[in-house]
């Protein structure tokens, strides 16, 4: 199972045609308790780097930005409801979306773990 | 269930009381229910003359249901507000270091003028020859804006400092698209509030966020690079928000103006340059001016406030309805986009602007003075600059040298104390002091901006700077637990702001089972 | 200086513990060409008796509505406002303390605020309502910009019986964030086919009820059209106190409700300030602008407030937010507040009948003057004449023989002849017989 990771602390994760994305384990720590998201409706196509999501905690709101381009094909309903799921669970239960990729190339240009792990050490330097 | 366990969550307590008390008040403490949850049908606190008889004539349309409002007696309705005011932690009670914000002390004589019924009962579409008093008092406002900025013109109507600023990007793209220039881009440093973007995106631009330079200041060199021919405007607040003074001003506006651009300044920190500094020498083109931070009409727990614009030549004409003029039969207002009025950005607000904020306003201008307002100033940054030194060596001053109204500190002081500037702020309650703004602005890590203004005395700073030196020299010997927890004294602890978020209650509803127990 | 502790001694002190030799090197970032270096050429500062004298004698100028008949509404309505309003408003906890981002020490403000909005809420027949605007006609603007967030489409119609301070406030926000407006001509009578504008880009219907020339409407079947049109219902109340009496807009199916809250515990001000409200359905909320008042509990599980959502705020959110306010109406919504809870169920629709009575007491009797027609059907407290002589003459005649008889409807349109004999005429609680006898008589010399 392939995952990759952005700058902007998403995850991508890819499952036959379409790829899982969420936010990093990092990214959920930094914003805290999440009190709501924000997803985007099915159908919807999205270009990479731009927005594709919204998330908040109590004091702080940030865009959750498509990894790759595509359309969205699955939301988490269940992260809307209860937004905690993505604190408790940020790389599995926590998962935002689905996209069927336009440009499958894009996928493998993200960073690996290894990258993204570098990438988190850096930033918090 | 009686009207005071109501007032309790009835969830059990995370952790005790300080002392537990039967009725759950705390001495001068007192626990007070919501106005719904004291009702009694039928009970009013007005007594009203008895109705005529007539025909109702409300077109078939009255009311089918009850509303669901409470009634409550006079003397239940004094004693819950003034039980409710006894929460709060007011400028008449304490020194209200609040950064940016300007929590001075409120003359009373403000409010006795507002309340004279010559301005206060007097409506604004009266006939002009019946509210000449009223107009003349605006007129006398506005000259006195003008003379302290040097500025020739100034809109009166907004509301509130981010509707000055609303005025003052409207009118900017006015006089723009008057030139066929559409322009995309409104610049706006890292520092500044968080009104300049939204007021910005509000008039349709787009936000380009310009960094600040090691001394807390524009970087120069960052703002050139950023303009362009579609910048439309910069937006620099000035005293800035780290408490310093703009000393490359002049160059700023020049590479703002050589661009084709306007120079907006947020005057939110006017008090500590008014009387001192003339903003039109400093090449800005419009300025609001918050009446209830510089000329201390109150705050009121947030607002009403007034937020004139005084405006540059160039964008005068395009200045909001109404204004007053002064002709051979008197005062009266231009309402209308008649001739003298035909480039107006039009209407901002209803009538003519906040009255009642004017009154005050200038009641406080004509107290101080041409000579008080000067010293104002002087004495906003003395007591600025003073807490700056005191506390130098033991808090962290974020940038070198001197600060103007206000001084910033970051939370370097903190560093492995495992306090952070939330803790630090919340003890500071408990020693009986509002905190300082925290976490704003945000070029620097854990910001704590400390305003303290010209109405404290230096025994009243002395014994501040007392307390803060006391609780950094804690935060160092290790106490975080007793950090973490603060506030401990206060008729609340800390809330919990993300299960308020996570399942919003915004309005009391009538619960079937308190309602049952009650009666 | 009264207002300043600084003793001369106290700065000499404090100069020289900063280390400078004199007031002038803390402003030395100052650019040598803005500092002013001698006074201003402003009077010099006064001591309050000196100050209320010439106040004062400004205020004397006016003729203030306490003194004479008086029937002037369009937005802006005299009530009788109980004394424990002005008492409780002025006590310093309330009146000097800031914008409450500290809830453990302001959980007085609030609280009140959390009433406010359930007030709010109720009145208007709402799920939820913010903590002010600044007024109702910014409240207006507001809507429309909302109802475009929501609907994502950019055309609003406006009513032609909207306030036109409000229309005008809608025109110029829309100008500058690239809004569409669909206005229909001011004026009273007939019907306005507002449903045929809505189109596929329409975000919004704004309607006024009563209307701004004083109809009372049943708004029920616009909603329907709106609503089967992917559009929402604006309406928008500017004398709030009707609602003791009529059918809320919450009842008629609007989504938002802006409305002028000025008749609660808040006097005329000459125009300002007054406090803007607004409300809508539970939906929409993440949408709203301005603060809202959320409840919690504490770290020991006791109920208590706190700001919340904030993240649709400026000062979070910067140019994504939901709006640009900050400072908003707090103290006029604690007024509000106080007045209302003063009123309670029974005094609020006691005084809204009582309005309306008097009101319609008026408005028999000024119709029976010869060259008076009284063109409503059904009204709250203010209603519109049609005068057989231009309406701004005989109000300024009026005026002269010491009635404030109401306002000419060309003060707002003067470019509109076909509306230049209208005069707008509101009656509140605060009238008398009298009043209404004295303006019935010099009416009828003035139509002579």
């Amino acid at each position: 199972m392939s995952v990759r990771y952005t700058r902007d602390h998403e995850w991508v994760r890819q499952e036959g045609d379409v790829v899982v994305v969420g936010i990093t384990d990092y990214a959920q720590s930094q914003l805290g308790d999440i009190v709501y998201v924000e997803l985007p409706e099915i159908g919807r196509t999205v270009e990479q780097g731009k927005e594709a999501a919204v998330v908040e905690s109590a004091k702080a709101a940030s865009e959750v930005y498509a990894p790759v381009s595509g359309e969205v094909v699955a939301v988490n309903e269940a992260i809307a409801d209860d937004p905690a799921r993505v604190n408790a669970d940020a790389t599995g239960e926590g998962w935002f979306l689905k996209l069927r990729l336009t440009e499958p190339q894009q996928f493998e240009a993200l960073m690996d773990e290894a990258a993204y792990q570098t990438f988190v050490a850096q930033e918090q330097h | 269930m009686n009207e005071w366990s109501q007032a309790l969550s009835g969830k059990p307590a995370a952790d005790a009381a300080p002392v537990a008390t039967i009725s759950g008040n705390r001495g001068l403490q007192i626990e007070e229910p919501l106005l719904f949850e004291q009702d009694s049908p039928g009970r009013s606190g007005v007594d009203l003359p008895p109705v005529p008889l007539g025909k109702s004539r409300l077109a078939g349309l009255e009311r089918r249901g009850p509303i669901g409002l409470p009634g409550l007696s006079e003397p239940q309705i004094v004693r819950h507000f003034t039980r409710l005011s006894q929460k709060n932690y007011a400028i008449d009670s304490g020194l209200y270091p609040l950064g940016s914000c300007t929590m001075k002390h409120n003359p009373r004589l403000n409010e006795k003028m507002a309340r004279l019924p010559g301005f206060a009962d007097v409506h604004p579409m009266q006939p002009a020859a019946t509210v000449q008093g009223a107009l003349e008092l605006i007129d006398t406002l506005a000259h006195w804006l003008k003379s302290l900025t040097g500025m020739p013109a100034v809109a009166l109507s907004p509301a509130a400092g981010a509707h000055g600023e609303l005025c003052g990007i409207m009118t900017i793209r006015a006089a723009l698209e008057a030139r066929g220039d559409r322009r995309r881009r409104i610049l706006v440093p890292q520092s500044a509030h968080g009104t300049n973007p939204a007021t910005a995106a509000a008039c349709g631009y787009a936000v380009e966020a310009i960094p600040a330079n090691a001394n807390g200041r524009v970087d120069l060199a960052a703002l050139k690079a950023a303009l362009g021919n579609d910048v439309a405007a910069l937006m620099l607040t000035n005293p800035n928000t780290c408490g310093l003074f703009e000393n490359e001003i002049l160059e700023i506006a020049q590479a703002v103006h050589a661009a084709g651009a306007f120079f907006y300044c947020d005057g939110a920190n006017f008090n500590a340059i008014v009387g001192r500094v003339r903003p039109a020498a400093l090449g800005i083109d419009a300025l609001h001016i918050n009446l209830h931070k510089t000329f201390s009409t109150p705050h009121g727990g947030g607002g009403p406030g007034s937020g004139p614009v005084v405006l540059a030549a160039e964008l005068a004409p395009y200045a909001p309805l109404p204004w007053v003029v002064h002709g051979e039969s008197g005062f009266h207002l231009v309402e209308h986009r008649e001739a003298e009025a035909a480039r107006t950005i039009g209407r901002l607000k209803g009538f003519h602007g906040q009255m009642g904020m004017f009154v005050r306003a200038l009641t406080y201008m004509m107290s101080h003075g041409a000579d008080g307002l000067r010293q104002v100033a002087e004495d906003a940054v003395l007591n600025a600059n003073y807490l700056r030194v005191r506390l130098a060596d033991v808090l962290s001053v974020a940038f070198p040298g001197i600060c103007m109204h206000e001084v910033l500190f970051d939370d370097r002081f903190l560093k492995d104390t495992g306090v952070t500037t939330l803790d630090f702020a919340k003890a500071l309650i408990d020693e009986g002091y509002h905190p300082m703004t925290m976490y704003f602005p945000l070029v620097v890590h854990g910001a704590l901006l400390v305003e303290p203004t010209e109405t404290e005395s230096k025994a009243s700073l002395d014994q501040f700077i007392a307390v803060l030196r006391g609780l950094a020299a804690r935060a160092a010997a290790g106490a975080a637990e007793a950090f973490h927890a603060a506030p401990h004294l206060t008729p609340r602890r800390r809330l919990d702001e993300t299960a308020a978020a996570r399942k919003p209650v915004l309005r009391w509803r009538p619960e079937p089972m308190h309602r049952q127990a009650a009666e | 200086m009264r207002y300043l502790p600084l003793t001369d001694a106290d700065r000499s002190d404090m100069l020289a513990a900063v280390g400078v030799g004199s007031i002038d090197a803390l402003f030395a970032d100052v650019p040598a060409a803005a500092r002013h270096e001698a006074l201003l050429d402003l009077p010099l500062a006064m001591g309050e008796m000196a100050v209320e004298r010439r106040l004062g004698a400004m205020a004397a100028r006016n003729v203030s509505a306490g003194s004479v008949p008086f029937f002037l509404g369009g937005g802006v309505y005299r009530h009788h406002v109980p004394a424990a309003v002005d008492h409780l408003i002025q006590r310093g906890e309330f009146l000097t303390s800031y914008t409450p981002y500290q809830p453990e020490l302001a959980q007085g403000t609030l609280q009140y605020l959390f009433e406010f909005q359930t007030q709010v809420a109720l009145l208007t027949g709402m799920d939820v309502a913010n903590a002010s605007l600044y007024d109702g006609a910014t409240a207006c603007a507001e809507a429309v910009a909302m109802a475009g967030r929501v609907t994502r489409r950019n055309k609003a119609v406006l009513s032609g019986r909207l306030h036109p301070h409000y229309r005008a406030l809608c025109e110029t926000y829309a100008r500058f964030a690239g809004g569409n407006l669909a206005m229909q001509e001011a004026g009273p009578g007939g019907s306005e086919d507002l449903a045929a504008l809505i189109d596929s880009e329409t975000s919004c219907v704004v309607v006024q009820n009563p209307d701004f020339f004083g109809e009372i409407r049943d708004y029920s079947e616009l909603a329907e059209t709106c609503h089967q049109a992917g559009a929402l219902l604006v309406v928008v109340v500017a004398e709030i106190l009707s609602l003791g009496a009529i059918l809320p807009p919450g009842e008629m199916g609007a989504d938002i409700v802006a409305a002028e809250g000025q008749s609660f515990g808040n006097a005329l001000n000459f125009g300002g300030p007054h406090v803007g409200l607004f409300a809508t359905r539970e939906k929409f909320v993440r949408q709203m602008p301005g603060r809202l008042v959320g409840e919690t509990v504490d770290a020991e599980g006791r109920r208590g407030w706190v700001l919340t959502l904030s993240t649709r705020e400026q000062h979070i959110r910067r140019e994504k937010a939901t709006s640009n306010i900050c400072t908003n109406a707090g103290l006029c919504a604690l007024a509000f507040t106080i007045h209302l809870a003063l009123l309670g169920e029974t005094g609020l629709t006691g005084l809204a009948r009582l309005n309306h009575a008097t009101a319609v007491q008026a408005a028999e009797r000024l119709a029976s003057v010869d060259g008076v027609t009284l063109l409503n059907d059904g009204f709250f407290n203010e209603f519109t004449l049609r005068l057989a002589r231009p309406a701004v003459a005989c109000v300024d005649e009026l005026a002269r023989r010491g009635v404030l008889a109401g306002i000419p409807v060309s003060r707002f349109y003067p470019e509109r002849d076909d509306l230049a004999d209208l005069l707008l005429v509101a009656v509140t609680e605060t009238v008398s017989l009298q009043d209404i006898d004295a303006l019935a008589a010099a009416l009828a010399e003035v139509m002579r």
